[in-house]
């Protein structure tokens, strides 16, 4: 006899939480072939406020972590994706009409990239960082920093985790605190990813995943001034330019965005792309 | 008499030939402007100093088709080693005419010849020798292996510095293998067009740089040329913001180094005497017309009464008058607009209840001057401790513990600059770690060099210039791919990390 | 702190007001070491801009003749003879024999036992602290080293003094400072002081030589100033002249600090002398525009400030010649001494 499932209820990632929208609108989520799959969240502009505001709360502990215990932090995720590679793959098969084996893969590659991402955490300011020979008595040093809060849309296609990673893991590496909006169409990795940082040594706060309407969600995002960053890379579809735009009235730094196989593919640059350079000058004297 | 009232002892305008008018320097050669040519004069006497052209949009397409076309023909077909040889050739060129160009910009800018002879032009040599020795090495500035030019770069300059910011923006652009339209300030053309006297020297190939002078249209019919790659801007923070949204949904990348409200934060530890004189340099170097300057004093309370006492002796001692005079320490203001706009504010810090304390100096009859001014009891909630006055005007406040120095000076959307006076070295570097501010001066201030990178956090800009990241910023990876294996780094700015195709939807706007 | 009550103070009470008890080696430890640091870099640059001041026409020829009449013209070789006493002598009177109108060093400066020699060679020239002649300085208390018991050093000061000497150039132990014993140098200085008092109570002049060079530090500068002026000093002076470093624009730059923020706190007035390595008019001109800017021009008198000098008052001679005749001026032109 069939058991009866227990459907699971898909709320947003907030400040370590998974609170419901505060507008507590819901969207249906349906499967590749047009089955009833779950009721998401759909996320408000007070949702997006509120992610910011756990997110500037969670920025001054992630980024004054050492390097070393952001690796690690990262690395467990990876080992807890490992770990629940199962769900996932069921969950990208039911939404994204995959094979067994091509969602495999999606993780496999999703799992591989974090890992990729979190050894970089303790080594990126060695490569982007350096001493600068300046005339006079002076130790001069640039470094870089965490930028801040980094608004991300993610890629809102095909292979809806590895977009997702992708698009969140480099931010994290170098300090920055995260709002993503998940792919509208597949947002069920996105909330068990959710699950899988609030069961992580990740603080509260530093990811915060929406699902609902980027279209709706990203402005009130791109005009936060109090967001530092804005990563477009799954933007193509929406109004991207106009977002762009009303970044530029804060001053935000912002990434276009990316389509196709090779988006968000893997690059020191990505990381780097989320930090400030900051050049400190010493005197230095004898007498 | 008095040995303090030091004799006259001006810098000769002997050795300096100026035109009657000038032109626009496009494609190797000066041209007239078709827009209306305005006069530009010396600050602080109001004397004419000669004519400038206007370039309108016919011009600036004129010049922008002379940098592709010297791009695509030349510049990106010479190896790195002979850009590097040019670069070299004006290097050697700038320290020939050393002189002329520091009393050039000093008339044209109104700063003191001590400046602009020491400061200003060693650095422009400085620059162009520094970006010679990369243009053929670019495998190492970061960007991966075989990196690529961007193509054509518009840059616009700003007046504080103004032969400084020419070479900060054309030295790493044209080592990197990018030509180059520059638009110079409005009241400070002259040494722009001195410069390209010098680029006729080098015998640099036609259409490399071209220079062209006018207002605000002129930039920004520049910026908005479709035919641009790179945008790299120093100006205020209001016309960042415009530039930043006048690039959206193009391909251009964009550097913007914008304004700031430097804090430089003395703690009761600090080498008191060179902590009184790093706040003089940090606020009255230039007039007090620098982005980086410390413009707010953070003191540490207990000792806020004996330093600004000291302040105020040490700033008597500084001299206003003549920027020709070697012995001048505070030269012009550079326009009447300037002049107001730093009255404005100041006239308004009185009336927020600041106290307000000058310089007794002797204002000469003609010109734009303005006194060195400090501003005591001001407030975090004051205009003036927020609003940049970009003039001789300091603004002090206090604090008790250094984290609260620290909240203060962060408390901005600027984050250009700041200072930290100690004595004790883990604090240094620990207050160092915690200020949102891409230069940090730790004993010292407005120190510049053309191996350390430059430039803001937040409303301050992006982008640096300067070293290896600031050589980063005109370049791009040699290839874009999904491999792991390529390291591609450019630097944090606005634009696309890679392009793909923009939907239609998008091509509409 | 309000500067008068501590300027009718005599030094020790100053100096127990100050301190806050005896002047022992933690005390005085614990006061200097509450003096705000100095950082070199910093310090360098001030120096360096301070020198960039282009001094010229009337203000040079101003600079030229002061500097004259601020001059210890000195020898102190161990060959010195009367001979050699008498001629620097005749050429701190009359420095320029073409020009009786050029101005009078202020001071001679000699070995305490050539000071009787030099006394006699000046005659009716000899100030005796009044305004118009020429001063002698000796240097005593074992000088340069002051590796001595402090009997012998005193009994040096003793012997100067009687001798005539107006002035008396002393030089601190400088083993003692570096191994922390300010109480020491404290007390030497005190006693020193105490051996300038002549048979008619007056008291002649004491410069106290910090030897920076040895010092080494900035810091170490500043407070053996301070030490130096808390312990009676009227003069602080940068060196002996006999090793190297001896003064540079820093160095005295740092004492001159020390000296206005003395003012300040007290309402003393506190010389300084720069001895050793000032050889050029154009190098002393420096020195003149770092104190006028630093502790202002009154301090530009021979009561508040010396250049200890020997070849430098050729240059500045030199100089002066070529502004009164508008041509370059040569070596035949001046006198050795």
């Amino acid at each position: 006899m069939n058991r009866l499932a227990i459907p699971k209820t898909y709320k947003l990632y907030i400040g370590g939480k998974f609170p419901r929208s505060e507008s507590g609108r819901v969207y249906e989520v349906l499967s590749h072939s047009g089955e009833f799959l779950a009721n998401a969240a759909k996320g408000s502009r007070k949702d997006a406020r509120d992610a910011v505001v756990a997110a500037r709360s969670a920025f001054r502990g992630w980024s004054g972590a050492s390097p070393y215990n952001r690796g690690q932090v990262l690395y467990r995720i990876a080992e807890l994706l490992e770990g629940r590679r199962a769900q996932f793959v069921d969950e990208i098969v039911k939404s994204e009409g995959t094979s067994d084996s091509d969602a495999s893969a999606q993780v496999d590659e999703a799992i591989d990239r974090w890992v990729w991402y979190a050894g970089w955490a303790d080594k990126y300011v060695q490569v982007a960082g350096n001493a600068n020979p300046v005339s006079g008595a002076f130790f001069n040093l640039s470094v870089p920093e965490p930028t801040g809060i980094v608004a991300i849309v993610a890629p809102q296609g095909a292979q809806s985790l590895l977009g997702l990673v992708s698009a969140i893991a480099p931010a994290l590496v170098a300090g920055n605190t995260v709002v993503v909006v998940a792919n509208e169409n597949a947002p069920l990795s996105a909330i068990s990813l959710g699950e899988v940082l609030a069961t992580s040594d990740v603080p509260g706060g530093v990811v915060n995943i929406l699902t609902g309407s980027p279209a709706e969600i990203v402005p009130w995002l791109a005009s936060h001034a109090d967001v530092n960053a804005l990563d477009l890379v799954g933007a193509a579809e929406l109004d991207w330019v106009d977002l762009q735009i009303s970044a530029a009235e804060t001053l935000k730094r912002v990434l276009s965005p990316e389509a196709g196989e090779d988006a968000a593919a893997p690059a020191l640059s990505r990381i780097l792309a989320f930090t400030e350079l900051k050049t400190v000058w010493h005197t230095k004297a004898l007498l | 008499m008095k040995f303090l009232d030091y004799a006259p002892a001006p810098e000769s305008r002997a050795l300096l030939n100026l035109k009657d008018d000038y032109g626009l320097f496009i494609n190797g050669d000066f041209t007239a402007g078709r827009g209306t040519p305005f006069a530009t004069i010396n600050p602080a006497t109001e004397q004419h100093l000669a004519m400038i052209a206007t370039a309108n949009e016919a011009d600036v397409d004129a010049a922008v088709s002379a940098a592709r076309h010297a791009y695509d023909g030349v510049w990106s077909r010479l190896s790195g080693s002979d850009r590097g040889k040019y670069l070299f050739r004006i290097a050697r060129l700038v320290q020939e005419r050393a002189r002329e160009l520091a009393v050039a910009e000093t008339l044209d800018n109104g700063k003191p010849i001590k400046e602009t002879r020491d400061a200003d032009i060693p650095l422009v040599a400085a620059w162009f020798f520094y970006y010679a020795g990369w243009a053929d090495k670019l495998d190492h500035a970061g960007v991966g292996p075989n990196p690529a030019s961007l193509g054509v770069a518009a840059q616009v300059i700003p007046w504080n510095f103004p032969l400084m910011m020419l070479a900060w923006k054309i030295a790493p652009a044209l080592a990197a293998g990018n030509t180059v339209v520059l638009k110079p300030a409005e009241t400070t053309s002259l040494t722009a067009m001195l410069f390209a006297e010098i680029l006729q020297q080098a015998d640099l190939p036609a259409g490399v740089v071209n220079i062209i002078t006018g207002d605000g249209m002129t930039g920004q019919a520049l910026v908005n040329h479709p035919g641009v790659n790179k945008v790299a801007f120093t100006g205020s923070t209001a016309v960042g913001r415009a530039i930043a949204r006048s690039v959206a949904g193009t391909d251009k990348k964009v550097s913007l180094e914008l304004g700031g409200k430097g804090a430089n934060i003395v703690f009761d530890d600090a080498p008191i005497d060179q902590a009184v004189d790093g706040i003089v340099r940090g606020i009255f170097f230039n007039q007090g017309h620098v982005c980086c300057a410390g413009s707010r004093l953070l003191v540490q309370e207990s000792i806020h009464d004996d330093v600004i006492e000291r302040l105020k002796r040490r700033m008597q001692t500084l001299r206003l008058g003549d920027p020709l005079d070697k012995n001048t320490d505070i030269g012009a203001i550079n326009s009447a607009e300037q002049l107001a706009r730093i009255r404005e504010l100041s006239d308004l810090g009185q009336q927020e209840g600041a106290e307000r304390w000058s310089v007794d100096c002797v204002i000469p009859d003609n010109g734009f001057w303005f006194a060195p001014t400090i501003f005591t009891n001001v407030a975090t909630s004051h205009r003036i401790a927020r609003e940049e006055i970009f003039g001789p005007v300091l603004s002090v406040l206090t604090f008790r513990t250094p984290a609260e120095a620290i909240a203060k000076a962060n408390n901005t959307p600027y984050g250009l600059s700041a200072g930290i006076w100690s004595d004790k070295g883990s604090r240094i570097l620990a207050v160092a770690d915690k200020l949102r501010a891409g230069v940090i001066w730790a004993n010292t201030f407005n120190q510049f060099d053309p191996s350390s990178p430059f430039g803001g956090f937040k409303e301050s800009g992006y982008g640096r210039e300067g070293g290896r990241h600031g050589l980063a910023a005109y370049l791009k990876p040699a290839l874009r791919s999904g491999s792991r294996s390529i390291v591609a780094a450019p630097e944090n700015t606005a634009a696309p990390v890679s392009k793909k195709t923009v939907s239609a939807k998008k091509a509409a706007k | 702190m309000t500067s008068s009550p501590l300027a009718a103070y005599l030094p020790d009470q100053r100096a127990l007001a100050l301190i806050g008890g005896e002047a022992t080696d933690a005390n005085l430890r614990r006061y200097l070491h509450g003096i705000p640091g100095i950082d070199a870099v910093g310090l360098e640059a001030r120096a360096a801009d301070l020198g960039s001041r282009s001094i010229k026409t009337s203000s040079k020829r101003w600079a030229i003749d002061t500097i004259i009449g601020l001059i210890d013209l000195t020898t102190l070789e161990g060959s010195d003879t009367p001979g050699k006493v008498r001629s620097l002598v005749t050429k701190a009177l009359v420095p320029d024999p073409h020009d009786p109108g050029c101005p009078r060093v202020a001071a001679v400066c000699v070995y305490g036992d050539m000071v009787s020699t030099a006394v006699t060679a000046l005659g009716s020239a000899h100030a005796a602290g009044g305004a118009e002649g020429v001063n002698v300085a000796a240097v005593a208390t074992a000088f340069p080293s002051g590796r001595a018991s402090l009997a012998i050093k005193l009994a040096d000061v003793r012997d100067a003094v009687a001798a005539g000497a107006d002035e008396i150039d002393m030089v601190i132990d400088r083993g003692a400072f570096l191994a922390g014993r300010f109480g020491q140098v404290y007390d030497e200085i005190v006693a020193v002081k105490e051996a300038c008092r002549r048979t008619d109570g007056s008291l002649a002049h004491l410069k106290v030589i910090l030897e920076t060079g040895e010092l080494n530090t900035y810091d170490n500068v500043r407070r053996a100033s301070w030490l130096a002026i808390l312990a009676g000093g009227d003069f602080i002076k940068t060196s002996t002249g006999k090793i190297a470093p001896a003064a540079t624009l820093p160095v005295t730059l740092s004492m001159l600090e020390v000296v206005r923020d003395w003012h300040h706190l007290t309402g003393v007035r506190i010389g300084v002398k720069p001895a050793g390595g000032i050889r050029t008019s154009k190098d002393a001109i420096k020195y003149l525009v770092t104190v006028a800017e630093t502790v202002g021009e009154e301090w530009l008198t021979p009561h508040l400030f010396r250049f200890g000098a020997s070849s430098l008052l050729n240059d500045v001679l030199l100089q002066r010649q070529k502004m009164t005749t508008g041509h370059y001026s040569g070596p035949d032109y001046v006198t050795i001494d």
